[in-house]
């Protein structure tokens, strides 16, 4: 039989409950010790028996499943579970600090801090995302921060594993999530879609610069259900001096159709990273909500949802970002033209796929290098001219597409850094053909293949046909 | 300890070997067989053979209806199963038919059911569809994990404390708790004629220690395989549709 914990000093499975942390109506938290145990460690335990909320058992059963299963900076870490037929509970570690609940009383935040916010809670996404997990109650006291700035998440009762049986979804017919930050897909019944977490986190980053829920508070079914079809009052009507490029990304979070916002949290944290790259659309300059016939429009159409979804991780495969390294200088033109093609071909086949097209400028250790050439040209915009010219026969829509200059001493180092710091899922560079240079200087494309910790692929130009003839085409 | 678990090998040779080498290399230290040795493949006496020796050696083994049909020709079967279990009769030796009439309709091991059909009543052979069969299985026993087999497509349901249902289709090779607040039903795809769309051998295999369930697959000489049925004379769909998984 289940028996009530109450009492700080009790020991269970050899855990000593210290002190009452939490109690919510869900589940308690406690902070416990155990002997051999540095770390600080807490124990939850749901709220079971008579009266108790029936989805508090289902999920925790979902709590007890998914979290043994995660790893990484960006959850609390797993320690174990009790049994369900004796006294169920969870250990994990303890995240020190506030969570993001506490900045409520100094909303509206500067844009500068709620891109920052939004990149750190979007790169924990995509890490939670790519461990078959959305969490569906993404919401700011769910949300805390490591003291290098890494987001956790926490709280994984409401979420849904994509290989894992989902026991909320069979056990209630209600949507379960927290009414201001749930996506219209969650309040139709889909639990399965990684965009959701985009929305909720979408709703964040409006509240905590505007300091107004976009879609109210109301609690109701009715009430929550008109997102369905109203969409929230763009932000520059609220704060005039409200960055385009912010209110872009965010009302793309906030589409009602999950397939116009960002498709990865990857492709998110990207554009929230580069704020001068964000392709403006009608949605930045929005100061009005839609009129009121596309309201109509939407709110009587028939339900489109499709019925058979793809599985989380093919839906993240098919949106990657895309990182090619192009040598502006040494480059030959059909190397670059190999990368194009080579490059081309994935965008081709992936629609959601972005491109990153990478210059590197090496610095040199000695000599202080000047942004102004001995012309008076800018070398920064020059080059990023030049990648957008290398480019441009792709024919990509300016959102897929962004350029960017790097200054490193090491290129191979540049690269990498860059890959990693924006999750980029494939490298294209192509291979230093003068056999000379490359032994004087060695292998960039080596380095990087070796070091890096996606896809990289090495492009060489084609072997067949007179590469001197080609050459003289251009 | 480590169980594999494997249902409706219907005389296919190819398809339980692999099965067996792959869930031996990955350390399966107890075997249970879920029913349907025969039938449809063209194999039976090398797998009832086979059977006999595991069960000789401590595996468990339960009744399936083409098992059954073999003694009993008023067990009602499609077309192209009658004509399969025909031929089968002729293969098989009194010893093997002996022992095929011999096995139990089910089996209970600590606290889990094998089982080959819906459990409520296992002498109906009926197919769990859906929850609705799953519910009638759970809510007839005692046990908390139940086995079974029959329906070729893997599924894995649990019931709740209240009585509610969940289904779920496994993904293969990632294990999923079993977790001890419900009682699960864990149907298992077919080792001889996988009929999900996915023609590799389907097996599951079972954590006793943590109570995970993975259902594992194994890719298998189809080609011999269906070879060996056309040779035999069998109705050619049924070497066919091994390539497809249906």
């Amino acid at each position: 039989m289940v028996r009530p914990l109450h009492e700080p000093g009790t020991t269970v499975d050899g855990y000593r409950l210290e002190a009452l942390v939490h109690s919510g109506g869900m589940a308690i938290l406690w902070s416990v010790t155990k002997p051999g145990i540095a770390l600080p460690i807490l124990m939850k335990v749901p709220r079971i028996g008579e009266g108790a909320d029936p989805a508090a058992i289902v999920s925790f059963e979902m709590e007890q499943m998914i979290l043994p299963r995660l790893s990484g900076v960006h959850v609390p870490k797993f320690i174990s579970a009790g049994d369900f037929s004796v006294q169920p509970y969870i250990v994990m570690e303890t995240i020190a600090g506030t969570s993001l609940l506490a900045r409520l009383p100094e909303l509206p935040l500067p844009y500068a801090e709620i891109a920052q916010i939004g990149v750190k809670v979007a790169t924990a996404l995509d890490d939670l995302h790519r461990q078959h997990v959305v969490h569906l109650d993404i919401k700011p006291s769910n949300i805390m921060f490591r003291p290098n700035g890494e987001a956790v998440l926490l709280d994984f009762g409401l979420s849904h594993h994509d290989r894992l049986p989902d026991l909320m979804q069979e056990e209630f017919r209600l949507p379960f999530g927290t009414a201001p930050y749930m996506s219209p897909e969650q309040l139709r019944g889909m639990r399965s879609d990684p965009r959701s977490d985009l929305f909720a986190l979408g709703v964040l980053l409006y509240f905590f610069s505007t300091g107004i829920r976009p879609f109210g508070e109301s609690e109701t079914l009715r009430g929550m259900r008109r997102r369905l079809w109203r969409d929230p009052v763009p932000p520059r009507k609220l704060r005039p001096d409200y960055p385009p490029w912010l209110q872009e990304i965010v009302l793309r979070c906030l589409e009602i159709e999950p397939a116009w916002r960002y498709p990865t949290a990857a492709q998110l944290a990207f554009d929230l990273s580069h704020p001068d790259q964000v392709r403006l659309t009608k949605r930045s300059e929005k100061v009005e909500r839609d009129p009121f016939g596309t309201v109509i429009r939407r709110r009587f159409k028939p339900d489109t949802l499709p019925q058979i979804r793809p599985s989380l991780n093919d839906q993240l495969f098919a949106a990657p970002i895309i990182a090619v390294a192009i040598d502006l200088t040494e480059g030959s033109v059909p190397l670059h033209e190999a990368l194009r093609t080579t490059a081309g071909r994935i965008l081709a086949t992936l629609p959601a796929a972005r491109l990153a097209c990478l210059n590197v400028r090496k610095q040199s250790r000695i000599t202080i290098d000047f942004t102004l050439d001995e012309k008076g040209h800018n070398k920064q915009i020059d080059r990023l001219v030049a990648l957008r010219h290398w480019a441009e026969p792709l024919k990509l829509e300016a959102s897929r597409l962004t350029v960017h200059v790097l200054e490193a001493l090491d290129p191979a180092a540049a690269i990498l850094e860059f890959a990693n710091n924006n999750r980029v899922d494939h490298i294209l560079l192509g291979a230093r053909e003068n056999s000379l240079i490359r032994s004087l200087l060695g292998s960039v494309s080596a380095k990087v293949a070796a070091e890096a910790n996606c896809t990289v692929t090495v492009v060489r130009p084609p072997r067949t046909g007179p590469i001197t003839a080609d050459q003289s085409k251009d | 300890m480590l169980i594999a678990l494997f249902a409706d090998i219907h005389a296919n040779r190819q398809a339980f070997e692999a099965c067996l080498a792959q869930a031996r290399a990955d350390g399966a230290e107890r075997i249970i067989l879920l029913g349907d040795y025969v039938g449809y493949g063209a194999d039976p006496e090398w797998v009832v053979t086979t059977v006999m020796e595991l069960v000789n050696k401590g595996a468990v083994a339960v009744l399936g209806n083409h098992d059954s049909a073999i003694g009993t020709p008023r067990e009602h079967m499609n077309q192209l199963a009658q004509i399969a279990i025909e031929w089968t009769r002729g293969e098989l030796g009194a010893r093997e038919r002996r022992f095929l009439a011999g096995l139990p309709f089910q089996h209970h091991e600590s606290d889990r059911l094998y089982v080959h059909s819906e459990a409520s009543n296992p002498r109906a052979w009926t197919y769990v569809t859906g929850t609705m069969e799953a519910a009638r299985s759970l809510t007839a026993t005692t046990a908390h994990i139940t086995f079974c087999g029959h329906i070729h497509h893997p599924a894995l349901y649990s019931m709740s404390a209240t009585a509610k249902m969940s289904a779920f289709t496994p993904t293969t090779g990632a294990a999923v708790p079993l977790l001890p607040g419900r009682r699960w039903l864990a149907v298992l795809g077919s080792v001889g004629q996988p009929r999900d769309n996915n023609p590799a051998a389907c097996y599951g295999m079972l954590d006793t220690e943590k109570s995970e369930l993975t259902y594992c697959r194994a890719a298998y000489d189809i080609e011999e395989a269906a070879n060996r049925i056309r040779r035999k004379g069998l109705p050619i769909w049924l070497a066919e549709r091994l390539f497809l998984g249906r």
